[in-house]
């Protein structure tokens, strides 16, 4: 329950720091209504659109209703996709008003108590450290290697899990060791004609869980002529700091980073994840008021880009032979990749010039997946139904492999393929370890 | 607020989850995608079926209860913004394509389908749905009837008034009465079908329609035709037709939009010239290219400074999207965008483009102009801001001036958006006092307990547009209270 001097508090906190002119600026035309994929899957309520939403939150400000649990509930189901932004006639910048919005609301908010541990841990505790990180993804290594899983799997324990949960344990990539991910390279030379020195962004889970799919990313930048530095005082974006409502958070990781990567005297911070790399990008916006770090967040975000984008300039698929068996591959957009990065042709374009297989777009390849960072394991109901709608798009394809560019999207992938039992005919794949694949034949 | 009793028959009738009555839910009915419009609803009903409706119309009769009738709500006329509270009815159940009948040429719909949906199920079979109002993604069939939905192809293939034949109407009373048929001749009585397209839910609720398609043309061609002088481009137009061709589009944009355009888009369009307009032609090949051939004839002849015929698909969908960024473009200018749709007949399109630089210059106010010349249906929008009551006023007197001007012309006050609250208080400058008797006569003798939609087509006494109230605090959603506020 949200109490009534909460209620105000936040009501006041709208009235200060949501940004009026970008609430105006909103004409409701409803061009945004079906780019919404929850809007859609709730069976077409406006409370769960875009428009609807930025109504909600104009109507807070203006003390038309008060910000309670119906309230909240809206803006908590929304996936952050952004994909309205993508088609508004009037620019709107809707995902900056959607953090700042849950921001205040978590701000002004006193949590249950389990609910306000786990925050804590996640948020302060676990993300912005590197090592911690990789020690809790450790564990899940041991799990796996130790036989604890397979024990596990055999008596039925995970039975006592809801199913999008048991799934989501079945399809955890093979984590690497404690060991292996703490012993990580910080500069790499090219292989061949150097074309460019650039930084790696490594990320959090990506250098834990999916160090293996970031070794490939190196290879690959290797082989394309980078030169790869790789700070070592890197952290966590701060993207899920702040798409849940913790702002502060994510803005001290900024800062880290921004300092982290400003004197490497590099052409591109590189990302392999399509999450973290909109999440730098937004780091100008997120510090545009801040005297000391506004211009330095500027030059950080102007050399964001997206593995694959490298890719393409370089012409690597022309240079390096691709070859896979004959297969259908099919490729989910990871939506912060598509609707904030604006990468949506390069990937395409590396797996169609893989010799062999055959690439098949499919059907509503841009409509978010239901992953949505945490999305998956607070709101499960509604991600399911929109894995369904994906999975019925992927199986018309006739894929072999489908393709992501996100570790969100990819786990989502997975889960979808154990959920359909399709996981002895179709497999879900990051685009760098598919194209990895491709070079060693 | 409902009464105990209407929110209990109500939850009986559609059942407990298709009624809602909580503040956000009914918030976010308030509003439409008029400018400065909003007004809360009591409660939102989703019926499952066409009985339903009639029970709940039934209801709303017996305890005079307004109706509000709404699709997507993208009109821009307030036709769907619950000024006067009651029932929202939605219909988010009743959205399914019924039929589509290859020998007679017809699709039969629900309501709630969406528009592209319908032309995208005819162009499966190779028919083709010509209505295409800009919000076609998302407006529903039931909205574009009630608003009698015009677009970028009327001057060929007409609105969607030319499309609808056939009705099933939920009357005031909750009587289900069906009209027309997948006729082509059809003189039975009263053209009812035709009272039922445009009425804007103030006559009855439609709950099924018959559609009218026809043959896909088999080619299309898109040319781009630059002038430095307005009166030629008007006149191109008219000389177009007056040469027997009918272009399916000719779309016209005054040098403020291509200005603002380009600034926007940076796609190469001359600022300097005074005038664009982008023609497309369709059907067979051989038409085709003979009628854009004398088309560009005629454009060089009236004194276009360049003519421009693409050659390839994006050629033509990069020429196209110069009128169609013209929105995008206008709304990012400010933070309210008021769009009007002023008509004449073609032949005074010069005149009436004059007319509004003029009134614009008067009232000091940005308006740049776009829209369907072929039709005479202009599009003159105005950036301005909200929060801004003196410019406002302003905004509110060009517009009177504009519509006067109109139909000083011969022309209208709304050539595809409807009366609604927003052009009410000059339907008369349109119809006279005795045309609003007839109308008025009609209304009251379908809906004599003015359930339906009431407060929209005909004006109060007031002849202003909008009433501009400080927001927030003048804000009550009881009946008593009841004002229209400012966004």
């Amino acid at each position: 329950m949200t109490t009534v001097k909460e209620k105000e508090m936040i009501q006041e906190q709208f009235k200060v720091r949501m940004n009026e002119d970008e609430l105006l600026n909103c004409m409701r035309c409803g061009f945004c209504l079906p780019a919404c994929p929850t809007y859609i899957e709730s069976g077409y309520k406006e409370s769960h659109s875009p428009r609807g939403r930025i109504a909600l939150m104009k109507a807070v400000v203006d003390g038309l209703i008060e910000p309670d649990e119906d309230f909240e509930r809206s803006l908590n189901l929304c996936l952050g996709c952004v994909a309205c932004e993508t088609v508004c006639p009037s620019g709107v910048k809707y995902g900056h008003m959607l953090e700042e919005a849950r921001d205040i609301v978590s701000q002004n908010k006193k949590y249950s108590l389990p609910t306000s541990i786990v925050r804590k841990t996640v948020f302060e505790g676990l993300f912005p450290h590197p090592n911690r990180m990789k020690n809790v993804t450790g564990l899940i290594g041991f799990y796996q290697r130790s036989g604890l899983q397979s024990i596990a799997r055999k008596i039925g324990f995970l039975g006592i899990l809801p199913e999008h949960l048991a799934l989501m344990e079945k399809v955890l990539p093979e984590v690497a060791t404690v060991k292996e991910m703490k012993n990580r390279p910080v500069h790499v030379e090219p292989i061949g004609k150097q074309t460019h020195r650039v930084a790696f962004f490594s990320g959090c889970l990506m250098d834990s869980m999916f160090m293996k799919t970031n070794d490939a990313t190196i290879k690959l930048l290797q082989l394309a002529g980078c030169e790869i530095v790789i700070p070592e005082d890197q952290t966590c974006c701060g993207a899920l700091h702040g798409h849940y409502g913790e702002k502060g958070g994510s803005k001290d990781l900024a800062k880290r980073n921004i300092k982290a990567f400003e004197d490497l005297n590099v052409d591109f911070i590189i990302t392999n994840a399509g999450g973290c790399g909109a999440f730098l990008l937004g780091y100008d916006h997120m510090l545009k008021n801040d005297p000391i770090w506004s211009e330095r967040a500027k030059k950080f975000t102007e050399k964001i880009q997206d593995v694959s984008e490298i890719l393409v300039s370089v012409n690597f698929h022309k240079r390096v032979r691709l070859e896979l068996s004959s297969q259908i591959i099919t490729y989910q957009d990871s939506c912060h990749l598509r609707n904030v990065m604006k990468t949506a042709s390069a990937p395409r374009l590396l797996l169609q010039s893989i010799k062999g297989a055959e690439y098949v777009e499919m059907k509503d390849a841009d409509r978010c997946c239901g992953s949505a960072g945490i999305y998956n394991i607070i709101e499960s109901e509604m991600s399911m139904k929109m894995l369904d709608y994906k999975m019925e798009q992927a199986k018309d394809t006739q894929a072999a492999t489908i393709v992501t560019a996100n570790p969100g999207c990819l786990l989502q992938m997975k889960v979808g393929i154990e959920k359909e039992g399709l996981s002895n005919k179709m497999r879900g794949i990051h685009i760098v370890d598919l194209l990895l694949e491709a070079v060693k034949q | 607020m409902l009464s105990k009793v209407v929110k209990e028959k109500l939850v009986a009738i559609v059942s407990k989850e298709n009624f809602d009555d909580a503040k956000t839910e009914r918030l976010v009915y308030s509003y439409d995608s008029t400018p400065n419009l909003q007004s809360m609803p009591d409660a939102v009903v989703s019926p499952r079926n066409t009985k339903e409706v009639s029970e709940i119309v039934k209801v709303c009769n017996q305890y005079k209860v307004p109706i509000v009738p709404r699709g997507s709500g993208t009109n821009l006329c307030g036709g769907t913004c619950p000024t006067e509270g009651g029932v929202v009815i939605l219909f988010k159940y009743m959205n399914k394509i019924l039929d589509l009948d290859e020998e007679n040429l017809t699709i039969t719909v629900q309501p709630g389908v969406i528009l592209v949906d319908v032309a995208n199920a005819a162009s499966a079979k190779g028919l083709f749905y010509p209505p295409d109002p800009g919000s076609m993604k998302i407006a529903t069939i039931g909205g574009t009837i009630n608003e009698n939905a015009g677009g970028l192809r009327g001057l060929k293939y007409g609105v969607t008034r030319d499309y609808v034949i056939g009705l099933e109407v939920v009357m005031p009373n909750g009587d289900i009465i069906k009209t027309g048929g997948k006729l082509a001749k059809d003189v039975a009585g009263y053209d009812l079908t035709r009272l039922m397209v445009g009425s804007e839910g103030t006559l009855g609720i439609i709950t099924e329609a018959i559609l009218k398609l026809i043959p896909m043309p088999e080619t299309k061609k898109t040319m781009l035709a630059l002038y430095q002088d307005l009166e030629a481009a008007a006149k191109t137009v008219s000389k177009i037709i007056a040469n027997k061709i009918i272009p399916i589009t000719l779309e016209f944009l005054d040098q403020p939009t291509i200005m603002v355009v380009e600034d926007y888009s940076k796609i190469g369009l001359p600022t300097d010239a005074k005038a664009v307009l982008l023609i497309e032609q369709d059907g067979s090949p051989e038409v085709v290219n003979r009628d854009i051939e004398k088309i560009i004839e005629v454009c060089r002849q009236e004194g276009a400074v360049s003519v421009q015929v693409a050659s390839t698909e994006e050629e033509a969908l990069a020429l196209a999207a110069a009128r169609r960024t013209a929105l995008s473009a206008l709304a990012r200018l400010k933070p309210t965008t008021v769009l009007e749709d002023a008509t004449v007949p073609r032949s005074e399109l010069a005149k009436m483009v004059r007319a509004i630089n003029e009134i614009a210059e008067k009232y000091k106010l940005q308006i740049c102009t776009f829209g369907h010349a072929g039709d005479g249906n202009l599009h003159p929008t105005c950036p301005t801001d909200s929060r801004n009551h003196e410019e406002m006023e302003r905004v509110e007197m060009a517009f009177a001036e504009i519509f006067e001007k109109a139909v000083e012309l011969g022309g209208t006050i709304t050539g595809e958006h409807g009366v609604g609250v927003m052009k009410a208080p000059y339907l008369e400058l349109k119809l006279g006092k005795e045309g609003i008797a007839v109308m008025k006569a009609i209304k009251q003798a379908l809906d004599p307990n003015n359930i339906m939609n009431p407060g929209k087509v005909f004006a109060k006494e007031d002849r202003k547009r909008v009433v501009i109230t400080n927001q927030g605090s003048a804000f009550r959603d009881d009946d008593k209270n009841r004002v229209v506020v400012t966004q």
